[in-house]
């Protein structure tokens, strides 16, 4: 059909504008990142500094502030890949549970006898009973205990998975919790490492969960991703604990619930704690940098009111005797108490400097990871070789869409200008879908683009090559042109379906460079099957209107 | 009559069955070659797949890859290689190397402290040495890797073939899927040949390759679906030559326009993507002959079911009306 109502005219040129004028920040890219990082920066801080405000005046607000996310292979920064030891918190869970369980056991020792913790797999609690011919009753008292799942797969279910044979009751996580528990320490640690990330105030980090047990940390602009593991791989698990003795044997006996732990800044002194803590780090509310009174560099902290009910009540008991102040199972100090500290608030001093204190400040707030974590995967790249990266890619595409036109205009004049054009419209198109929906480009990316515009002439090309078999039938123009668009229809959408569906397993099984390739390749194909047929039908129908041509030399 | 450059001309009469035994020939020996080669010379798989460490170092001043070498030596790092790169685009003051240590232990990656011994190391014989990008990939990840990167050229070609069997028939199903096979095995055979750096996005430039090898494939389908149900009467092998000489010109324009994109990249890229770019465009023009060559032959030999009693079964709806259909 070669008449186009005008209401189709006017969305074709209508969402070209559209790409256009979502395209043109990118012309701008400094600027208008400067500006958005202004409005997320007062945001954040809800500080209105003369920088910020001078940042956000230099690109108008009303205009479409995104840009296309360059990748860390342009941009420069580092990448990791860290998987959570999601099964550190059931030996926790385990260790909390004991307690309890003893107790409740206890309460019933004149029917089931002794009770005794032995030693066991790790995940387990593994107990004796004095009369293995109570073992029913002692398993429904641990029974007893046990609590519904609270996840949707696992309803029905209990928490614990309680067996018993001959003299021994075995105490597990249910498989139904094991998997509500991995879930909530990933969810948790992704958490933490976002609050730890976010409060260095780097730009845009991508924090997400891969699979069951990992998590992808990529943050632009950071140095190394040495850098980025100190900052994340740091547990900071801190806690106040009572001080039983000091002295310089790292294996001295201890009694039950006793621990032995080195001190952080004194090589070769160890402290006996007790194990379980007065007023431990989750009970912070808050930490900051600050100077003790001798101008160390320390960190001020201050207690939510649980927690300082605890700390003033322990304090006000125990004047004159020493408590630790341990991080990640290290005595940081041990101070005497003076007298009772009920504000609950506190001060950290020790061996650290400036930049120490603002880190430990920063993972104290921020909590401790919930279980360990290993890196699988780090990659860092420099900034340079992004820019370099960015430089090479934006050079290759000029030459290459001058190639392309240059050989589309020789081999079909006019026709092979409007396909140029709608070749040039197409890459401006693309980077405004990618800007939109904030898509990251990477270098594969670019080779992606390059590609389009290599094969977003093809269909094109199979319309023309249509056209040009119509005119040598000795149809008249009018006709030939409309045949060859409706003749070439089929063959360009089973075409571009292929590379779809490729397209598609790319973005769904791959990962990193693949990912990135599949994202512009797709957006890519839509915007070309776009240009290609309406675009450059709407310019040929123009021209017709325009020039009624009698004959077509194509 | 205005300039037109064409590089077919308007009608070609070419019989490309006649060598049919020849160019499958060729295309069967390059396979066997491939299979040879992958299996005898291996892969040169990067970290992403091998896991270990790459070093890239850039330096404003030229260096000898010899006295890197020694600097390593002493550090005990086990399989340490290092190649110097070159490129066109680099300028005087730049002179880059890719040094790649292998996997030392469980977790894979190498250690910090290891990472700043060999940056000091290397500091000591190029004090103006800087390191453009440091990557570890762990053995664990690197095997997932593998698969996955598996798993999604399979995935795609199935996907491929279903839709291509939805579409047209079960014999152009096989003809396509042959011919991604001939391209991916092709390129993968280079790879092996010239010992290129084999890794993720090598992968990504295999799908293209496939997609774009079918996405050529289908072209040509389309037009011989069209003639099968124009030229009911004539051989199917005519009917084939017929198509891929109307084809031919819109084939090679394609062809051309991606490799002279390309081309661009591959020469202006950089260093970093010059292998992936390679393997894209050695695939246009695998993919280019296959098309010719090898998807039709295959299903040449199928043949098609040309039943002419029941045409096309889309024409049927269109003629006969509702009432009658169902009559025998």
């Amino acid at each position: 059909m070669l008449h186009i109502p005008a209401w189709k005219r006017v969305l074709i040129l209508g969402l070209i504008a559209l790409g256009l004028l979502y395209a043109m920040p990118n012309l701008f890219y400094n600027r208008v990142e400067s500006h958005n990082d202004a409005i997320v920066n007062m945001e954040r801080s809800g500080v209105e500094t003369p920088e910020d405000l001078a940042a956000r005046a230099g690109w108008p607000d009303w205009l479409p502030s995104g840009l296309v996310n360059l990748g860390l292979d342009l941009r420069g920064g580092a990448h990791l890949l860290g998987e959570v030891h999601v099964t550190d918190v059931y030996k926790a869970r385990m260790d909390s549970l004991w307690p309890t369980l003893r107790d409740a056991l206890a309460a019933e020792r004149g029917t089931i006898g002794a009770i005794r913790r032995v030693t066991g797999p790790e995940d387990q609690l593994t107990i004796e009973i004095g009369n293995p011919d109570q073992l029913a009753r002692a398993v429904e008292i641990a029974r007893g205990l046990a609590t519904p799942v609270a996840s949707i797969s696992g309803a029905g279910q209990t928490d614990l998975d309680i067996k018993g044979s001959g003299n021994r009751l075995t105490v597990q996580l249910s498989d139904a919790e094991k998997a509500a528990t991995d879930d909530r320490t990933v969810q948790q640690s992704l958490e933490i490492i976002r609050r730890r990330i976010d409060e260095v105030g780097t730009r845009e980090p991508t924090i997400m969960r891969q699979g069951t047990d990992r998590i992808l940390i990529q943050v632009p602009g950071i140095g190394s991703a040495e850098e980025l593991k100190q900052l994340i791989g740091t547990t900071a698990k801190l806690t106040f604990n009572p001080v039983v003795g000091r002295g310089v044997d790292a294996n001295a006996r201890v009694g039950v619930g006793q621990v032995v732990l080195p001190s952080m800044d004194e090589p070769g002194v160890y402290y006996t704690l007790e194990e379980s803590p007065v007023v431990s780090g989750e009970d912070l509310t808050d930490a900051r940098p600050s100077f003790d009174q001798n101008g160390q560099p320390a960190v001020d902290f201050r207690f939510g009111p649980a927690g300082a009910k605890r700390f003033g009540a322990y304090t006000s008991s125990n004047i004159g005797q020493p408590f630790a102040i341990v991080l990640d199972n290290q005595v940081i100090s041990a101070p005497v108490i003076r007298q009772a500290i009920t504000t609950g608030s506190g001060q950290i001093s020790g061996a650290m400097d400036v930049e120490g204190s603002t880190r430990l400040a920063v993972l104290l707030r921020a909590g401790a990871l919930p279980a360990q974590m290993t890196f699988l995967e780090e990659r860092t790249i420099g900034p340079e070789l992004g820019q370099d990266s960015i430089d090479a890619g934006r050079l290759s595409s000029v030459i290459a869409t001058v190639a392309v036109v240059a050989y589309m205009i020789a081999s079909y004049g006019l026709f092979g200008v409007f396909a140029a054009f709608a070749v040039i419209i197409n890459v401006i198109l693309i980077l405004s879908v990618m800007s939109m929906i904030g898509a990251t480009l990477t270098l594969p990316g670019i080779a992606g683009i390059v590609l389009t515009v290599g094969t977003a002439v093809d269909a094109n090309v199979i319309i023309f090559e249509r056209i040009r078999e119509e005119l040598r039938r000795g149809k008249r123009v009018v006709k030939a042109i409309d045949d060859g668009f409706s003749e070439a229809m089929s063959a360009i959408i089973d075409a571009n379906v292929t590379t779809f569906i490729a397209a598609m397993v790319m973005f769904f099984l791959g990962s990193g460079p693949v990912k990135g390739f599949a994202v512009t390749l797709t957006i890519g194909l839509v915007t070309s099957v776009f240009t290609a047929i309406f675009l450059t039908r709407l310019l040929i129908v123009l021209w017709i209107d325009w020039r009624k041509p009698k004959e077509l030399v194509l | 009559m205005a300039f037109r450059l064409k590089l077919v001309p308007d009608e070609t009469k070419i019989n490309f069955f006649q060598w049919q035994w020849l160019t499958f020939g060729v295309s069967a020996v390059a396979m066997l070659g491939s299979i040879i080669l992958i299996f005898t010379m291996g892969l040169n798989f990067g970290i992403d797949f091998k896991g270990g460490t790459t070093i890239r170092t850039e330096s404003p001043t030229s260096f000898e890859v010899g006295e890197y070498r020694q600097a390593l030596d002493g550090l005990d790092l086990g399989d340490v290689s290092i190649t110097e790169v070159f490129d066109p685009t680099f300028g005087e003051s730049k002179h880059v190397a890719m040094i790649r240590i292998g996997t030392t232990d469980e977790t894979g990656s190498v250690t910090p402290e290891e990472l700043n011994k060999v940056e000091a190391a290397l500091k000591t014989v190029d004090p103006q040495v800087s390191f453009a990008a440091v990557e570890s990939v762990g053995p664990k990840v690197s095997g997932e890797l593998i698969k996955t990167a598996f798993y999604a050229v399979g995935a795609a070609t199935i996907a491929i073939m279903f839709y291509i069997w939805l579409r047209f028939e079960w014999q152009f199903a096989i003809g396509a899927v042959v011919s991604i096979f001939h391209d991916v095995l092709l390129t993968v055979g280079i790879f092996s040949l010239f010992q290129l750096k084999f890794d993720l996005t090598t992968i990504a430039a295999l799908l293209t390759t496939l997609g774009y090898s079918v996405n050529d494939t289908v072209v040509v389908f389309d037009r011989l679906r069209e003639n099968l149900i124009k030229f009911k009467n004539m051989a199917l092998v005519d009917v084939m030559n017929l198509t891929v000489n109307e084809t031919l010109s819109r084939t090679v324009m394609t062809a051309l326009t991606t490799a002279l994109a390309l081309s661009a990249l591959y020469v202006f890229g950089g260093d970093v993507i010059r292998g992936f770019v390679f393997a894209m465009l050695w695939g246009v023009f695998v993919g280019a002959y296959s098309t010719v060559y090898v998807a039709k032959n295959i299903v040449l030999w199928l043949g098609v079911k040309r039943d002419w009693s029941k045409p096309d079964p889309k024409e049927v709806k269109d003629e006969i009306p509702a009432a009658f259909r169902d009559a025998p």
